[in-house]
C-alpha cells in the first residue's frame, strides 16, 4: 500500500507519521499512536464511540481517514484533561453516574466537550438532540443528558471566575 | 491536641457502605480513555484474524480455493475445516448438549456461518484475504419458519444428526425437531380448564433480536509454545467456564491455560456463549506460535453472535367469571437456528421458562416447549434477562391483559384479585418454584396513586369520546415477577459445573482488602458495589478495597455474570466470606483485649467490650495483630474464601405503568410517562440501581418498539447494521421515572435479590399493554411487537381508525 506522511497536531503535540494511505483514523490513534480511547462500535458512524474532535468539529473516526487529517488539529479522549485536571464534561459524567460499561464514554465525552462549546446553555431537548449521533447501551442516556447539563452550569462557573 | 471523636454515624458514613450511592470507583479509567477492552491489547509480534463467511443460508461447499488468499504478502495461513479435523477441532459441544461446527464441515447451516479464517500481520491484509478466498457452494432448500421445519418433508439441516432419535433433552420425532420439554401438571391443567367458566387463548411470537452491546465480541490469543501455556484475553461474560471449554477443547491442562476478561463493553447475554471465532483464534495461536487477535465486526456480531427469544407462543387461560385464574397453558415453538447453543443450565432446555405463572396465585398449570432447527445462525441467549424469564413473563402479562379484557374488568383489578398474597410467602407455584418473598399489593397501590390511575383512565375515556382527538392514548400496567440468580447447583450446571460463585477476601496488614470474585463487571459496577458489601460487613472503609474479577490465574473459580446472578450468588459469597474473616477477627479481638468473646459487641467499624465504649479494636488494628501478634494457636494472617452454593433462587418483582399517545395518522408512537416500581430487596447502592434500571427500561424500550432480526426466504438477515437494527438514540428514549420498596429476600444473606434486568424483563410487555391498550376500545386484544410506526399505522387503517 501507498504510504504517505501525515502532519498534524495530535492533543497538542506536532507529530509527523507515515500511514497507510488507506488508514482510517480510529486504527491510526488506536494501533499506531497506541491511543485506546476512542473505541470501534459499529465501522458505519452510527454509534460515535470513536468520535474524536478534529479543526473544531466532532467527526467520527471510524469513516475517516487518518490522511485527511494533515494539517488538522486532533483531539482525542486522551486529551480533554489539562495536566491532570479533568475538564467539566469528564467530572460530570463521573458525579451524575453518566457511564457504566465506559464504551461509548469517550466518544460521548469528545462529543459533549465540542456541544458546549457550540451550546454553552443547552436545554434538555437540546442536549439530547446534540447526543443523537453517539449511541449508549448502558445508560439509558438519563443520566448523561443530566451530566451534559451539570457540565453546562460548570463551565459557565469556571469562565465567570476568570472573566 | 487530639483529632475530635467521630459519631457512629459519622464512621458509618465513612465506610461508604450499603445503601450509600457511593461514585463509582471503575470511572476514573474510562473517562480519561484508559480503560482497557479486549481490542486495546497489543502483543508484540501480534497477527489478525479474520472470517471467510457464507453468503447463502443452506448449501453445500464444493470448493474452497485458498490460494489467492495466501498469494497476498502478509498473509500466514487461511485455515478450514479440512485443517481442523485432525485436531478434532471441526466441532465443538454446545452448552445446550448440541454440537457446532467452528468452521462449516461440507455444509453451511446459516447466512454469515464461518466458513474459513485468514491470519494475517494486520486487520487490512486479513480483510484483503477474506475477499480473496474462493469458495463454491451448492444452494439447498432453506427452512426459515420454524412451523414449517417440523413439516413431514421440510429439508433437513442437521445431516449430521441423521437417524438420532435421542437428544440431550429426550426423544427427537423429527429431522429439525431438537427437544420438547414441559413443566407443570397437565392432566391437572386440563381439568381446570375443563370445568372453567370462562377461557381465552392468545396466539403471540416474541421476535428474534440481538443483544447488541456496543463492544463486539473478541479475543487475544497468546500461545507460549516453550511453556505449553495458553493465555487469551476475551470478551467473555463466563471466563472461568470457558477456561474448562477451552482447556476440554484444546488438550492444554486447565493449569495452563489463563482466560482474562478485561474491561468489557456491555454483555446483555451476548458474551456467555464460546465462539468459533474464539476458537479458531486461540487454534491459530497454537498452530502458529504467535500471539492472534479477532475483533468481530458489527454485521458479524448481529449475524452471528447469540441471537434471543424467537418464542411462538401460545397461551391459554382458565378463569371463573369475576376474574380468578384457575388455571394456565402454554404452547411455544422456538426456534434455536442451526445448532441448539442456547445458553441454558444444563437441565433447563427452555431455561427457567416455567416460571411463566407470574406474580399469581394459579392453582394449575402446564407449559411445552419444542425446540426446532431451522437455517438461522445459532444462540438464544438470555439478552439482560434470567434464562427465558422475559419470554416468560411477556407471556403471563399477555394473557392476563387478554382475560381481562374479555371480562371487562380493569387491569389493575383482575391482577390485585390474581396476587400472590404477601402472607401466602414462601409461595410454591403450580411448577414448582419457591418464591422468596414479596408484596405485590403494596407495590402495585404506590405506582397507581404515584400515577392517579384514576386520573389516566378518565382522561382515556374523555379522549375516546373525543372524535377529534388526533391521539389514541394507551395505558400499560405490568405486575412481574422474576426468577435470577441460578443458581441451586442441584438443580442448576453449565457443563456439569454447579453454578455456586465465589469470593476471595484478604485483609492486608494495614487494614485495606482486596477481593476477588468469579464473576465479571461489564458496566454493572461490582467494583464499587462489591466492595460496599465488604465495607459493611467488616467495618473497613470501601476506598481502600480493591476488586479484581475476570482473570482465571487470580480469582477463584465462579460461573460467571449473567442471569442476573452476580449479587445473588457472588454477592452472597462476599457476605459469607467476610463473615468467615469477621470470626477471626472476633477472636484476635478478644485475645488483644484480654476479654472473652462473648463479652465482645460489633458497632460499624469496631469490637467493643460490652459496657465499655472506650475498650475496642477496630478492623485495621485486628488486621495489624493478624499480621503481628495473633492468639496462640490461630494461624497468622487475615483472609478468606467462600464458595457459596445458594438455597434457591430469588424473586425480585416490580410494578411498572406507561402511557403512549399514538398518533392516529402517522402511527408514531410517544410514550408520554414510564414508571418503574422495582424491589429488589436490599438496596446496595440507590445510585447504581436507578442507573441500571435506565438502562435496562431503555433495552427494553428498544425491544418492544423497534428490534427484530428479520429474514427472507433465502434465509437473508436483512436488518444486521445499526442503520436497520433499532438502538434508541437520547431523542427516542423516554424520560424514565423510578421508585421501590423494600421486600428482603429471606434466605440470601444480606437480603438482596438482584436488579439489573428487572426494567428489561419488565418493560418490555408493558410497552406491549400500553400499545394494545390503545385499541383495546375497538376489540384488538393482542399486536405483536416491535411497536414501529409503520407496523402501528397499519393497525390503524386495519382497524378503520380515523384521523
Amino acid at each position: 500500500m501507498a504510504k504517505q506522511i501525515v502532519k498534524m497536531n495530535l492533543n497538542g503535540q506536532e507529530i509527523e507519521q507515515l500511514v497507510d494511505s488507506r488508514t482510517l483514523l480510529v486504527h491510526f490513534l488506536r494501533e499506531q499512536m497506541n491511543l485506546t480511547g476512542a473505541h470501534i462500535g459499529c465501522e458505519t458512524s452510527h454509534c460515535g464511540a470513536c468520535t474524536v474532535d478534529i479543526d473544531g468539529e466532532s467527526v467520527k473516526a471510524c469513516t475517516h481517514l487518518a490522511v485527511q487529517c494533515d494539517g488538522c488539529e486532533v483531539k482525542t479522549v486522551e486529551g480533554l484533561a489539562d495536566g491532570g485536571i479533568l475538564h467539566a464534561v469528564q467530572e460530570a459524567f463521573y458525579e451524575e453516574h453518566g457511564l457504566q460499561c465506559g464504551y461509548c464514554t469517550p466518544g460521548m465525552l469528545m462529543t459533549s466537550y465540542r456541544f458546549l462549546q457550540n451550546n454553552p446553555n443547552p436545554t434538555e431537548d437540546e442536549i439530547r438532540v446534540g447526543l443523537s449521533g453517539n449511541l449508549c447501551r448502558c445508560t439509558g442516556y438519563q443520566n448523561i443528558v443530566k451530566a451534559v447539563k451539570s457540565a453546562a452550569v460548570k463551565l459557565q462557573q469556571k469562565e465567570s471566575a476568570t472573566a | 491536641m487530639n483529632a475530635p471523636v467521630k459519631t457512629p454515624e459519622e464512621r458509618k458514613a465513612e465506610l461508604q457502605g450499603m445503601g450509600d450511592s457511593r461514585l463509582r470507583k471503575e470511572d476514573a479509567r474510562f473517562i480519561q480513555g484508559k480503560g482497557q477492552y479486549c481490542d486495546d491489547i497489543k502483543l508484540p509480534g501480534m497477527l489478525h484474524m479474520d472470517i471467510v463467511r457464507s453468503p447463502v443460508a443452506h448449501g453445500r461447499i464444493k470448493k474452497i480455493n485458498k490460494d489467492p488468499a495466501m498469494a497476498i504478502p502478509g498473509v500466514h495461513a487461511v485455515l478450514t475445516a479440512d485443517d481442523l479435523k485432525p485436531l478434532n477441532l471441526h466441532w465443538m459441544p454446545t452448552l445446550a448438549g448440541d454440537v457446532a461446527a467452528v468452521l462449516a464441515d461440507e455444509k453451511v447451516h446459516f447466512q454469515m456461518q464461518e466458513v474459513a479464517i485468514v491470519i494475517a500481520d494486520d486487520r487490512y491484509i486479513a480483510a484483503d484475504a477474506v475477499e480473496a478466498v474462493e469458495v463454491e457452494y451448492e444452494e439447498l432448500s432453506v427452512v426459515i419458519d420454524p412451523y414449517k421445519a417440523l413439516e413431514p418433508d421440510a429439508p433437513v439441516l442437521r445431516e449430521d444428526l441423521a437417524g438420532k432419535t435421542e437428544g440431550a433433552h429426550g426423544p427427537r420425532d423429527h429431522h429439525n425437531h431438537i427437544f420438547t420439554w414441559e413443566a407443570g401438571d397437565k392432566s391437572a391443567a386440563d381439568d381446570a380448564f375443563a370445568n372453567a367458566p370462562v377461557t381465552v387463548s392468545q396466539h403471540m411470537h416474541y421476535p428474534r433480536v440481538h443483544p447488541c452491546p456496543l463492544e463486539t465480541c473478541g479475543c487475544v490469543a497468546s500461545f507460549d509454545p516453550v511453556k505449553g501455556e495458553l493465555t487469551t484475553w476475551m470478551t467473555s461474560q463466563a471466563p472461568h467456564v470457558v477456561r474448562t471449554v477451552v482447556s476440554m477443547l484444546s488438550g492444554v491442562p486447565e493449569s495452563k491455560v489463563r482466560i482474562i476478561s478485561p474491561d468489557i463493553g456491555g454483555g446483555f447475554g451476548n458474551k456467555v456463549g464460546v465462539y468459533p471465532g474464539y476458537v479458531c483464534a486461540i487454534v491459530s495461536s497454537i498452530v502458529l506460535g504467535r500471539p492472534v487477535k479477532w475483533s468481530e465486526d458489527r454485521m458479524e456480531n448481529i449475524s452471528t453472535t447469540a441471537f434471543a427469544r424467537d418464542y411462538h407462543m401460545d397461551g391459554h387461560l382458565a378463569a371463573t367469571e369475576d376474574g380468578k385464574i384457575l388455571g394456565l397453558k402454554v404452547d411455544v415453538v422456538a426456534d434455536h437456528g442451526a445448532f441448539d447453543a442456547c445458553a441454558d443450565p444444563t437441565k433447563f432446555p427452555a431455561g427457567l421458562f416455567h416460571i411463566c405463572s407470574g406474580s399469581y396465585d394459579i392453582p394449575a398449570a402446564h407449559c411445552s416447549v419444542k425446540g426446532v432447527y431451522t437455517n438461522k445462525a445459532p444462540g438464544g441467549v438470555a439478552y439482560r434477562c434470567s434464562f427465558r424469564v422475559t419470554e416468560a413473563v411477556y407471556l403471563i402479562e399477555r394473557m392476563v391483559d387478554v382475560l381481562a379484557q374479555k371480562l371487562d374488568m380493569d387491569k389493575a383489578e383482575i391482577r390485585r384479585k390474581n396476587f400472590i398474597r404477601k402472607e401466602q410467602f414462601p409461595y410454591t407455584s403450580a411448577f414448582g418454584f419457591e418464591y422468596d418473598s414479596g408484596d405485590y399489593h403494596t407495590a402495585l397501590e404506590k405506582v397507581l396513586d404515584a400515577v392517579d390511575y384514576d386520573a389516566l383512565r378518565a382522561e382515556q375515556e374523555q379522549k375516546r369520546s373525543d372524535p377529534n382527538c388526533p391521539t389514541l392514548m394507551g395505558i400499560g400496567l405490568v405486575t412481574f415477577t422474576e426468577i435470577v440468580g441460578a443458581g441451586p447447583s442441584k438443580i442448576c450446571d453449565i457443563l456439569g459445573v454447579g453454578m455456586f460463585d465465589s469470593c476471595e477476601i484478604r485483609i492486608h496488614p494495614t487494614g485495606s482488602a482486596i477481593a476477588r470474585m468469579g464473576t465479571i463487571t461489564q458496566g454493572q459496577g461490582h467494583q464499587t458495589t462489591y466492595a460496599q458489601i465488604i465495607a459493611s460487613e467488616l467495618g473497613i472503609p470501601s476506598e481502600v478495597i480493591q476488586v479484581e474479577e475476570g482473570d482465571t490465574s487470580t480469582a477463584p473459580y465462579g460461573l460467571g455474570t449473567y442471569g442476573s446472578r452476580s449479587t445473588p450468588v457472588a454477592g452472597a459469597a462476599i457476605a459469607m466470606a467476610a463473615r468467615k474473616i469477621h470470626a477471626k477477627a472476633k477472636k484476635i479481638a478478644a485475645h488483644l483485649l484480654e476479654v472473652a468473646e462473648g463479652d465482645l459487641d460489633w458497632e460499624i467499624d469496631r469490637f467493643k467490650v460490652r459496657g465499655n465504649d472506650e475498650q475496642f479494636k477496630t478492623m485495621a488494628d485486628i488486621a495489624w495483630a493478624a499480621y503481628n501478634q495473633p492468639p496462640e494457636g490461630l494461624e497468622p494472617g487475615l483472609e478468606a474464601v467462600h464458595y457459596y452454593d445458594p438455597p434457591n433462587f430469588t424473586y425480585p418483582f416490580g410494578i411498572y405503568l406507561c402511557v403512549v399517545d399514538i398518533d392516529k395518522g402517522t402511527g408514531e408512537s410517544s410514550i408520554r410517562r414510564f414508571y418503574a416500581l422495582d424491589d429488589c430487596g436490599t438496596r446496595i447502592n440507590p445510585m447504581i440501581i436507578d442507573g441500571q434500571i435506565h438502562g435496562g427500561l431503555t433495552e427494553g424500550f428498544a425491544v418492544a418498539m423497534g428490534q427484530q432480526m428479520p429474514f427472507d426466504e433465502q434465509g437473508n438477515l436483512m436488518g444486521n447494521t445499526l442503520m436497520d437494527y433499532f438502538l434508541p438514540t437520547a431523542v427516542e428514549t423516554p424520560t424514565w421515572e423510578t421508585d421501590y420498596t423494600v421486600t428482603p429476600s429471606p434466605h440470601h444473606p444480606i437480603g438482596a435479590k438482584g436488579v439489573a434486568e428487572s426494567p428489561h424483563v419488565g418493560s418490555i410487555p408493558t410497552f406491549t399493554s400500553a400499545v394494545v391498550d390503545a385499541f383495546s376500545h375497538l376489540g384488538v386484544t393482542h399486536i405483536d411487537m416491535p411497536h414501529t410506526a409503520y407496523r402501528i399505522w397499519k393497525k390503524l387503517k386495519e382497524e378503520g381508525v380515523q384521523l
